[in-house]
């Protein structure tokens, strides 16, 4: 139920809408429930809304701690 | 598909699995519940149970919206879109639940009435504002997650003085149903720690998972939907296990923060008020578990507007959904399962959303079952 | 039962005498095109005719009469109504040309001739119908195979959708060639030729409420030309040949599986999905198995003669990116299996209902 992917704000529209874009499909969604989307942000799409958005820096320590985790830093 | 495929990884899935094999202590069993129906999904989809070693064991929660809805509730829905002025707009997910009767929405649409799938409540918005002369009803459910849109919907309504538009509100919450759970634990439920929510996290935080660690002891972590996500979180339950300790974990910081989304906990602040009680299937009367339309939005509340009443309807009786969805049962324990009930003519709700756990089973691994129906 | 033929020819039904040009810039079609007189005549005339000419239509004919060849032959029929009725790639009409070849050709024989039959929603536009025309007769021209007799019917407003075409063919089956779905034996080897999904993507692209953009074509094809390359290629050791469209790869191969009593074992990796297909398939909730495709064929063969198929697939501009992604082995259960790009197991089963986007 819970379905939601990370997607790149390219444009921002009026009335609170944003275009998105994840690898090449494109598609307008809702940005009223976050605050200060920029274009170029990634945000969490759920049911045609941005959810949250996402925080780069955390998703790389996330990933080097499974490398960590897994044995696999480089 | 950036933060996602990184997240698929297959050598590094191997690498955590292999972390995994020699953190687990082999004399003792983990069992964990995953909540989400997502984690579910992710975990059957990629076959992640063949990368955990035998002694931990993931436990499908109640976590898919479409599986706790009571029947009384889509009952309720159908009748609604029954009325002939009534246009029922609804997630997809809910199409073929089973209701009373054999009745469920797919069939009422077959049989006339003016029911339509959509992709957000914003579509259900634009079509009350084509067709003034239509009652527009939005049947919503789900989770934190998808309560915020709903309440945007309804904001957008007012602002529009849209007349014809209501909401038949089933929205639910997370916590209160982990709170039953492990308050129901002993009988036939044992967990040591759970997976939690990706998105729901988003919107809620952290915080309202601490009474899991603080009055019960248990572990919980935060994950994301991605496979390594769910491996990832599974290692750390296991070492907070290892270690004695009981925490809260975000393991999703790159979606989910410590207060989560203020301005989505504001909207559904100011348009919903708690339930006192609300059925889940499987769980019973959970109460303080779900929402309403607060008394200033009563307009849009469908229930008020067309005096929705919820009739008491029973499962099948052999259907043991209930006990799986606490994690008291597997599916492969309940005799329906993988004979009259498959994901072609299901019986229980778990067998209807592929994310119930029992779809997920039938669909993705029920190679690994005893049953098997030819 | 009225079959009315594509009737047209000058001076044969319709005359000059009382013939004024159809208006297909702003025109309809009405209950009168389907109704057996001057009308439907000069619809026949003015959209069929001019799009799908050829010797045996010229005739006039209720029906077509055809040198048959010798030996086996297969025929197919199939029933077109998708919506969009134009999508990305393609339309209904070509699409119903290709649907028709392809089943043909999926049995190894060489594609000879088409029949056409329209049910068209009063209201419809003219020009929708000389552009959907027109795009079958190219892609018949194209393809080598004539539509060489036709049905026009008209139902009332709401009673259809746009346009519904069937389309029925004939073909060939060379000698010595006898394919099957119930051929398959454990240890062949599986093959496709090429990405999967696209069509699927393209046309839900467009659906109402669903509306994305992407610059995904619908893969529409006639493969009998690949196919034929194929049947060279392999000979007899090619066990049999499907293409996936309704319910996608997943459904294909639990049918063969089920015609044939094996399993089936794929590698999730070694399955080409473009990129913006399995975007447009996370977007929805989609699983790029269940999609349809409609240029794409799936070959299980002999493993000695894998090899030589697959270059003879990737020689070809249909099979270019052709891959082995899997094959038969021995399961009473008939299951269809993925390996993951982990190395974890999961069954590939058919759609359950309708292929709803999963939203939630």
């Amino acid at each position: 139920m819970c379905l939601a992917v990370p997607v790149r704000v390219t444009e921002l529209l009026p009335d609170q809408m944003a275009k998105v874009s994840l690898d090449g499909v494109s598609k307008s969604i809702s940005i009223a429930l976050v605050d200060d989307v920029s274009v170029g942000d990634y945000v969490i799409l759920h049911v045609g809304f941005a959810l949250s958005k996402v925080d780069a820096e955390e998703a790389e320590r996330t990933l080097a701690m499974i490398r960590d985790f897994a044995g696999m830093n480089p | 598909m950036k933060y996602v495929d990184e997240f698929r990884d297959g050598d590094l899935a191997r690498g955590l699995a292999r972390s995994l094999a020699t953190s687990a202590r082999d004399d003792r069993e983990y069992r964990f519940m995953e909540f989400c129906g997502g984690h579910t999904h992710a975990i059957s989809r990629y076959g992640l149970e063949d990368l955990l070693p035998p002694n931990i064991r993931m436990i499908h929660g109640p976590g898919c919206p479409v599986c706790v809805l009571p029947v009384g509730r889509i009952d309720a829905a159908i009748a609604l879109a029954r009325d002939p002025k009534v246009t029922l707009c609804t997630y997809a997910d809910l199409m073929r639940v089973p209701a009373s009767g054999g009745m469920s929405l797919i069939k009422a649409k077959a049989a006339g009435a003016d029911i339509r799938m959509v992709y957000s409540t914003l579509d259900a918005i634009r079509i009350a504002e084509a067709e003034p002369s239509r009652e527009v009803v939005f049947f919503a459910i789900g989770f934190e997650t998808t309560t915020p849109p709903t309440a945007l919907a309804i904001r957008l309504a007012a602002q529009k003085k849209l007349s014809n538009f209501s909401v038949f509100c089933n929205h639910v919450l997370t916590p209160a149903a982990m709170r039953a759970i492990l308050a129901g634990e002993g009988e036939g439920v044992e967990i040591d720690g759970f997976v939690g929510p990706s998105h729901v996290s988003a919107v809620i935080g952290v915080r309202p998972y601490q009474f899991a660690a603080q009055q019960f002891n248990k572990p919980i972590v935060i994950a994301g939907f991605e496979p390594l996500d769910v491996m990832q979180s599974i290692l750390m339950l296991v070492r907070q296990l290892n270690e004695g300790r009981c925490e809260v974990e975000n393991q999703y910081g790159r979606a989910v923060t410590h207060e989560g989304n203020l301005k989505a906990q504001a909207e559904v602040a100011d348009i919903f008020e708690l339930r006192d009680s609300f059925e889940w299937r499987g769980l019973g009367e959970v109460p303080a578990s779900a929402l309403r339309l607060r008394a200033a939005y009563a307009d849009y509340d469908a229930e008020r507007r067309f005096g929705v009443t919820t009739p008491s309807a029973k499962d099948n009786p052999a259907c043991e959904c209930g006990a799986i969805l606490r994690g008291a049962k597997r599916p492969h324990d309940c005799k329906l399962f993988g004979t009259v009930c498959t994901p072609e003519t299901p019986m229980g709700s778990c067998m209807v959303s592929s994310e119930g756990a029992c779809a997920a089973q039938w669909t993705y691994r029920r190679f690994d079952t005893q049953r098997v129906a030819s | 039962m009225d079959l009315s033929p594509l009737r047209h020819a000058e001076g044969c039904v319709v005359t000059k005498t009382y013939r004024r040009k159809l208006d297909i810039g702003n025109g309809r079609v009405d209950l009168s095109h389907g109704a057996g007189g001057r009308a439907m005549a000069q619809l026949i005339a003015d959209i069929f005719h001019t799009a799908l000419d050829n010797d045996w239509l010229r005739q006039g004919n209720d029906q077509s009469v055809f040198e048959a060849p010798k030996g086996r032959m297969a025929m197919t029929t199939d029933a077109f109504v998708v919506s969009p009725l134009f999508f990305p790639g393609g339309d209904i009409g070509s699409l119903a040309v290709h649907g028709a070849v392809n089943d043909i050709a999926m049995s190894g024989a060489k594609p000879l001739y088409l029949s056409a039959s329209f049910i068209i929603e009063e209201g419809f536009p003219l020009s929708d119908l000389a552009r959907i025309a027109e795009s079958m007769g190219a892609a018949s021209r194209a393809a080598g195979v004539p539509v060489i007799t036709g049905d026009t019917k008209v139902v009332e407003r709401g009673k259809a959708d746009g346009v519904f075409i069937t389309t029925t063919g004939v073909g060939a089956v060379p000698e010595g060639l006898d394919l099957s779905g119930d051929k398959a034996r454990p240890g062949d080897v599986l093959l496709v030729s090429g990405s999967i999904g696209d069509h699927g993507v393209a046309v839900m692209s467009k659906r109402e409420n669903l509306e994305f953009d992407c610059e995904i074509l619908s893969d529409s094809a006639a493969l009998h030309g690949l196919v034929a390359d194929m049947v060279a290629a392999a000979g007899a050791a090619l066990r049999l040949m499907r293409d996936p469209t309704r319910g996608g790869l997943a459904a294909t191969l639990n049918e063969i599986a089920q015609q044939s009593r094996v399993g089936f074992r794929i590698e999730e990796a070694a399955i080409p999905v473009k990129p913006e297909v399995a975007a447009a398939c996370e977007l929805l909730g989609l699983d790029p198995l269940n999609v349809a495709n409609e240029g794409k064929l799936i070959a299980v063969v002999a493993p000695e003669a894998a090899p030589a198929l697959l270059e003879a697939m990737r020689a070809h501009p249909l099979g270019r990116d052709a891959a082995i992604i899997g094959a038969a082995v021995e399961d009473e259960r008939r299951f269809v299996q993925m390996t993951s790009s982990f190395g974890g197991a999961r069954i590939v089963d058919w759609l359950a209902g309708e292929q709803l986007p999963r939203i939630c």
